[in-house]
C-alpha cells in the first residue's frame, strides 16, 4: 500500500507532511487540495515528519490535507514524439494544456498514445542485448531514432520475438526479452527514468575532439567548443548573452537541440516558439523547431519546478545521446536554478554557504556538467551532448560561487564584458578573458588539422596575441596620449582593431553576416592576418586612423557581403588597391 | 469587509513582532487573508496549529486578546468596468470617495500566462522621445523600468510616456510615492482628460510599508481583466519597485528568514519576477506592458534590486543631466530596450537598426575624446568632430523633451551624420548610405 501523509505546516512552497509509512527521499507525492492534486518532491526527512517541496502554488492549502506518495521519484516519460515539443520543467506538454492561464494540478502526458510510428526492427530473434541496445528504428522529423532494450536491464538477455516492419503504437509490444533465469520482459517504445540520476549507459567516455560548428566567429575561431564539450557563458545583464545563446542554438551542428528555460523571461521563449518553426536549419534544410524541444520553466512558474527543468533537460538529452545522435543543449540561465536551490534551502533552515547559497553548491553544479560528453556506446556508436549554460552573476561581478564554481567544470569560458556591450562591440565576448581548453588538446589539433588546415591553431594563437598587445597598446596611449606613442604603436594598435572588427564583431540580425561556415571563418583570418603582416608607412598618427577606418570599413561590406559574390568580388578587389596604396616593400 | 455569522473568532494571540502575529488557530488555508483588530493580515506560514500572519498595517497597538477572524480567502480585487477612472488604497478599496466597485470578485496575484498561449510581441509604442524610440523603442507587452536616482523626473518621463502612448488603459500603482508626486500625476491625467483610461492603486509614503506588497497584484489584476476579458492594450506604471523590495525584506527580516545579498531576501528574484512577468500580449489583442520605476542609491546598478530586475526586465532606461546641453537625456549607452529588434526596421524604416548603432558609436567615440581632454591631451579632427556632433545628438535627440515620430528622428540623424562625418566614418552599409545621405 502506499504510502499517505498528513500536512502539517505551510511555508510558502514547503509543505511539512507526517507520513505513515517509508519514504524516500526525492520521491514524488502529490497533495490533495480544493479537488487540484499538487505534486511535490520529499527533499528532508526528520523522524515522520518529512519535508516536501511543492511544484505548483500552495495557495488555500489547508492543514490536515492528505497526501499520497508514488514510490518513485520524479521522473521523465521518454519515447518517439517528444521533438519539438514544448514542455514546462516536469515534462508537461504546454501545447495540450487548455486555457489562456496555467491551471494548478493540471499535467499532461508529454507523449502521443494514438499515433504510429513505422518500426523497422535491428535485431532478430537469438539476439544477445543489454541495457540500451537498439532493438529497432522509427523516425521522427527525419531523425532516425532507435527504441532501445529498457534503461534498467540488468545483465544479458536474449531476444525471444521481435515484430516484423510495421506500424506500431509507443504502448505496444515490439518485443520480448527472456535472460538465463528465465526471466520475460516485454518491451514496448516508451522508457521512464528518474531525473535526477545520471544514464551510464555507455562503454567510455573519451576526451572530445570535434568541432561543433556555431557560425559565431568568435567562438569556432577564437575559443571553438567541440561536440560533447561543456561552456559557459557569464555576463552582466544587456550584455546579449540569450541572443547568443539564440544564434548558437539556431546554427549549432547538432541532430537535436534542446534548450532549457530556466527561471528567465517568457517572451525569450515566445520568440524561440515563434521562430524556429520558421527557420530553417542551415545544415539539412529543415525547419528548426523539428529538431528541437524546449523545456520552459519561466521566471514566474513556481520555483521548485524551475529546479526540476535543467534535470528533465539533461535526461531527454541522454536519452538521445543513447541513439548516438549529436544533441545540443543549453540552459538560460544555470544561476536561476542556482537561486531556486537557495531559496529552498532557505525555507529549510539550512546554515548557509557564501551568498547564502547551499553548502553543496559546487558539487550539484560539478555533476551536473558532468552528465554532459561525448561517448562511445556498448555497440561502439559515438553520441553526444554539448552542454552551454549561461550565468547571471549578481552585478556581473564574477566572483560569486555559481560563476566561480561553474568556471572550474566547464571547458570553455565566454566572458561577456559591460564595456564592449556598452560600445555595441557584439558579441560582446571578451577575447581576452575567454578561453577554450579545448585549443590545447591533440586530439582538437588533429582534427582540425585535416579540416581547416596545418597551421590553424598558430593563427588563433597570433590573433590572441595581437589582440592582447591592442589593448595594452590602447591602454599606453591613454596615459601617454596619441602624440607620446610612436606610429609604430597606433599601426599595431589598428592592426588588433582590425581583428576585433572584422573576425570579433559579427551581425546577429544580419542576414549574411549572422552565420559563418567554417570555411569562410578560414578566409577572413587569413585576410585579416594578410594584413596584419603587412608592413604599412605612415607619417602621422592620423594617417593611420583614417587608413585603417577605410580597410575595416571595407573589410566589413565583404563581411555583409554573399560569399564570393559579385559584390563580395568588387569589395574584395577595392581593398586590394587600398592595400597597395600604402605597403612597403 | 464585515464579518459574517457564525464565522471563528480567535482573542488569543501568542506572539506579536513589528510586521507579525501569531496565534493558534485551525482549517486556515495558505495565503488566507485574516482582521486582526480591524486591520487586514494574511497568512504566510502555518506549523501545525499554529498560524503567523503578516498584518500590512503593522502591528503597533495590537493586543494579545485582539479579535482575529480569518475571511477563507485570498486577497481579491472585484473586477468591472466601473473600475476605469477611480483611485483605490492598497486593498483595492476607494479613496476618492467614490462608491464601491460591483464586480466579479477574482484572487490578486493568480497564475501565469502558459507561455505557449503568448504571443511574440510586435507593436511599437510610440512615446516621441527620440533617446527611447529611436534608440531603445518600447515594444506592447514589455516590461522595462527606468533606473535612476531618486533627484532624476523620472515620475515626469514616466507621465509623458503615458500619455502619449496609444493605449487602451493605464493603470498606475504607486508604492511608497510621495503625496506630492501622486497629485502630479492625478493632475497631469485630469489635464490631459484622460482621467476616464486611468486607474490608479495607490501607497503614499504615509501609508504602511507593508501594505505596499498588494499594490502591484492589485494593478496587474486590473489589467488582466481589461487585457484579457477586453482585449484592450493596457499600460502599467509601478513606482517605485525599489519601495516594494524594501517592504519584501521587512517582512522576511521580521520572519527570521536568512538575507541574501543587500539584505534582501533570497526568493526576491522570482518575487519580482512574478510581477514583470505578467507584461504580455496575447494573440487576441490584449496586452498588458509595464512600465515601472527602480531608484538607484547613487546610481549603483549591483545592488540586488536594480542587479534581479535588470535580469527579469526586457532592457532598462537610464536617464543622466548631460552637462553640455544642461538637460536631461536617456542615456544611450546604459539604456537597453531588448525587444526593439522586433520593431526596428520591421515597423520602422528599414535603415532604422544601423543609424541607431552607427549614431551610438561615434557618440561613445566623443566619450572617449571627452577622456582625452580631460587628461590634457591634444584632440584630433576627427575627434572635434564626434564632439560637435554628441553635443548636436545630444541636444536634438537625446533630450527628454523631443517629440518626433520616428522616421524624423532618423532623418535628423542621418542629416547629423552628413554634417560632421564622411560616409565612410560612419560604417554603415553602403547601400543604405546611398539611400538615405543627404544629397546636397
Amino acid at each position: 500500500m502506499a504510502t499517505k501523509g498528513i500536512v502539517g505546516g505551510i511555508i510558502a512552497n514547503m509543505v511539512t507532511l507526517k507520513v505513515d509509512g517509508p519514504v524516500a527521499q526525492n520521491e514524488i507525492c502529490y497533495i490533495e487540495t480544493g479537488g487540484d492534486r499538487l505534486m511535490s518532491e520529499v527533499i528532508k526527512v526528520v523522524g515522520e515528519n518529512v519535508y516536501v517541496q511543492v511544484f505548483e502554488s500552495t495557495r488555500g492549502l489547508k492543514v490536515g490535507a492528505e497526501a499520497e506518495f508514488t514510490g518513485h521519484m520524479l521522473e521523465v516519460t521518454l519515447g518517439p514524439g517528444m521533438l519539438s515539443h514544448n514542455y514546462d520543467g516536469l515534462q508537461n506538454d504546454l501545447d495540450k494544456m487548455t486555457g489562456v492561464f496555467l491551471k494548478r494540478g493540471e499535467y499532461t502526458n508529454p507523449l502521443d498514445n494514438e499515433r504510429k510510428w513505422h518500426f523497422e526492427p535491428l535485431v532478430k530473434v537469438g539476439d544477445k542485448v543489454r541495457s540500451s541496445a537498439w532493438l529497432g528504428k522509427v523516425e521522427e522529423n527525419y531523425q532516425p531514432l532507435k527504441i532501445m532494450a529498457p534503461f534498467r536491464l540488468e545483465g544479458e538477455y536474449e531476444v525471444k520475438s521481435i515484430v516484423p516492419e510495421g506500424e506500431y503504437r509507443i504502448a505496444d509490444t515490439i518485443a520480448t526479452l527472456v535472460n538465463a533465469a528465465g526471466d520475460e520482459v516485454a518491451v514496448n517504445m516508451i522508457q521512464r527514468w528518474p531525473v535526477k540520476l545520471a544514464m551510464t549507459n555507455y562503454a567510455e567516455k573519451p576526451r572530445p575532439f570535434k568541432l561543433l560548428e556555431t557560425g559565431v566567429r568568435s567562438i569556432d575561431t577564437l575559443n571553438p567548443i567541440v561536440e560533447g564539450g561543456t561552456g559557459f557563458i557569464p555576463g552582466p545583464f544587456g550584455t546579449g548573452k540569450t541572443v547568443l545563446q539564440h544564434a548558437i542554438s539556431k546554427q549549432a551542428e547538432a541532430d537535436i537541440v534542446i534548450i532549457a528555460a530556466c527561471g528567465e523571461r517568457a517572451n525569450e521563449v515566445v520568440e524561440i516558439f515563434t521562430e524556429f518553426p520558421e527557420l530553417d536549419d542551415p545544415h539539412t534544410g529543415r525547419k528548426l523547431m523539428e529538431r528541437t524541444i524546449i523545456v520552459a520553466n519561466t521566471s514566474n512558474m513556481p520555483v521548485a519546478a524551475r529546479e526540476a527543468s535543467v534535470y528533465t533537460a539533461m535526461t531527454l538529452a541522454e536519452y538521445y545521446r543513447s541513439m548516438g545522435l549529436r544533441v545540443l543543449l543549453m540552459a538560460d540561465s544555470t544561476s536561476r536554478w542556482a537561486q531556486a536551490l537557495r531559496e529552498m534551502s532557505n525555507r529549510m533552515e539550512e546554515l548557509p554557504g557564501p551568498d547564502a547559497f547551499p553548502m553543496d553548491i559546487s558539487s550539484i553544479i560539478a555533476n551536473f556538467y558532468g552528465r554532459a560528453g561525448y561517448v562511445r556506446l556498448y555497440n561502439g556508436e559515438p553520441g553526444s551532448i554539448t552542454f552551454i549554460g549561461t550565468v547571471s552573476p549578481a552585478g556581473g561581478n564574477l566572483k560569486e560561487p555559481v560563476t566561480e564554481n561553474t568556471k572550474k567544470v566547464a571547458r570553455c569560458f565566454y566572458a561577456l564584458e559591460q564595456e564592449r556591450a556598452d560600445r555595441k562591440r557584439y558579441p560582446a565576448i571578451n577575447p581576452i578573458d575567454s578561453y577554450s581548453k579545448y585549443l590545447d588538446y591533440p586530439e582538437f589539433d588533429e582534427y582540425i588539422c585535416s579540416r581547416i588546415n596545418g597551421e590553424w591553431i598558430g593563427k588563433v594563437n597570433e590573433l590572441k596575441t595581437r589582440l592582447l598587445r591592442g589593448k595594452e597598446i590602447a591602454e599606453q596611449i591613454n596615459i601617454l596620449g596619441d602624440d607620446g606613442v610612436p606610429v609604430d604603436y597606433h599601426i599595431t594598435f589598428w592592426k588588433s582593431e582590425l581583428i576585433d572588427f572584422i573576425v570579433l564583431q559579427q551581425d546577429a540580425f544580419d542576414e549574411v553576416d549572422a552565420v559563418t561556415p567554417m570555411e569562410r571563418q578560414e578566409t577572413i583570418v587569413d585576410r585579416v592576418i594578410d594584413i596584419c603582416h603587412t608592413d604599412f608607412k605612415f607619417d602621422t598618427f592620423l594617417d593611420v586612423t583614417d587608413y585603417f577606418k577605410k580597410v575595416i570599413n571595407l573589410c566589413k561590406q565583404i563581411n555583409y557581403s554573399e560569399y564570393k559574390s559579385d559584390d563580395y568580388n568588387k569589395y574584395e578587389a577595392e581593398l586590394k588597391s587600398l592595400l597597395a596604396e600604402r605597403k612597403t616593400v | 469587509m464585515t464579518t459574517k455569522a457564525f464565522q471563528k473568532i480567535y482573542t488569543k494571540i501568542s506572539q506579536i513582532t513589528k510586521a507579525t502575529c501569531s496565534l493558534k488557530a485551525t482549517g486556515v488555508g495558505y495565503d488566507e487573508l485574516a482582521m486582526i483588530d480591524g486591520r487586514l493580515a494574511q497568512v504566510v506560514k502555518i506549523a501545525g496549529d499554529e498560524v503567523t500572519l503578516q498584518v500590512f498595517q503593522g502591528t503597533n497597538g495590537i493586543p494579545t486578546n485582539a479579535e482575529v477572524v480569518f475571511m477563507g480567502k485570498a486577497p481579491t480585487l472585484k473586477v468591472s468596468e466601473q473600475l476605469s477612472g477611480r483611485f483605490f488604497n492598497a486593498y483595492g478599496d476607494p479613496i476618492d470617495g467614490g462608491p464601491a466597485v460591483e464586480g466579479e470578485e477574482v484572487e490578486i496575484g493568480g497564475p501565469s500566462v502558459n507561455p505557449v498561449r503568448r504571443k511574440q510581441p510586435s507593436e511599437l509604442i510610440a512615446t516621441g522621445i527620440a533617446g527611447i524610440d529611436l534608440n531603445n523603442t518600447l515594444v506592447s507587452g514589455q516590461k522595462i523600468p527606468f533606473f535612476a536616482d531618486p533627484d532624476q523626473p523620472f515620475n515626469q518621463v514616466m507621465a509623458t510616456v503615458a500619455m502619449r502612448a496609444k493605449t487602451d488603459k493605464i493603470i498606475l500603482g504607486g508604492m511608497g510615492m510621495t503625496n506630492d508626486d501622486y497629485l502630479y500625476f492625478k493632475n497631469v491625467f485630469s489635464n490631459a482628460g484622460a482621467l476616464d483610461r486611468i486607474i490608479s492603486f495607490m501607497n503614499t509614503t504615509e501609508d504602511p510599508a507593508v501594505e505596499r506588497l498588494l499594490i502591484p497584484d492589485m494593478a496587474l489584476t486590473a489589467a488582466e481583466y481589461f487585457a484579457v476579458q477586453k482585449n484592450e492594450k493596457v499600460l502599467v506604471l509601478l513606482s517605485d519597485m525599489t519601495s516594494y523590495a524594501d517592504a519584501l525584506a521587512i517582512v522576511s527580516n521580521r520572519m527570521d528568514q536568512i538575507p541574501s545579498k543587500d539584505s534582501m531576501p533570497g526568493s526576491l528574484y522570482s518575487d519580482l519576477a512574478k510581477i514583470y512577468e505578467k507584461a504580455v500580449q496575447f494573440p487576441s489583442g490584449g496586452s498588458i506592458t509595464i512600465i515601472a520605476v527602480t531608484t538607484l542609491s547613487g546610481g549603483d546598478i549591483t545592488h540586488a534590486v536594480p542587479d534581479n530586475t535588470g535580469y527579469i526586465t526586457e532592457g532598462q532606461l537610464f536617464l543622466r543631466r548631460d552637462s553640455d546641453i544642461g538637460k536631461v537625456i536617456v542615456d544611450p549607452f546604459r539604456s537597453l530596450s531588448r525587444l526593439k529588434q522586433l520593431v526596428n526596421g520591421k515597423k520602422t524604416r528599414g535603415d532604422h537598426p544601423q543609424v541607431m548603432n552607427a549614431a551610438v558609436r561615434l557618440y561613445a567615440d566623443a566619450s572617449n575624446a571627452k577622456t582625452k581632454v580631460e587628461n590634457g591631451f591634444d584632440l584630433t579632427d576627427y575627434d572635434e568632430r564626434t564632439l560637435a556632433f554628441a553635443k548636436d545628438y545630444s541636444e536634438k535627440l537625446l533630450a527628454i523633451d523631443v517629440n518626433l515620430d520616428t522616421t524624423e528622428m532618423l532623418d535628423v540623424t542621418w542629416g547629423l551624420f552628413a554634417k560632421y562625418f564622411r560616409p565612410d566614418e560612419v560604417n554603415i552599409k553602403a547601400s543604405l548610405v546611398e539611400e538615405y545621405w543627404p544629397k546636397d
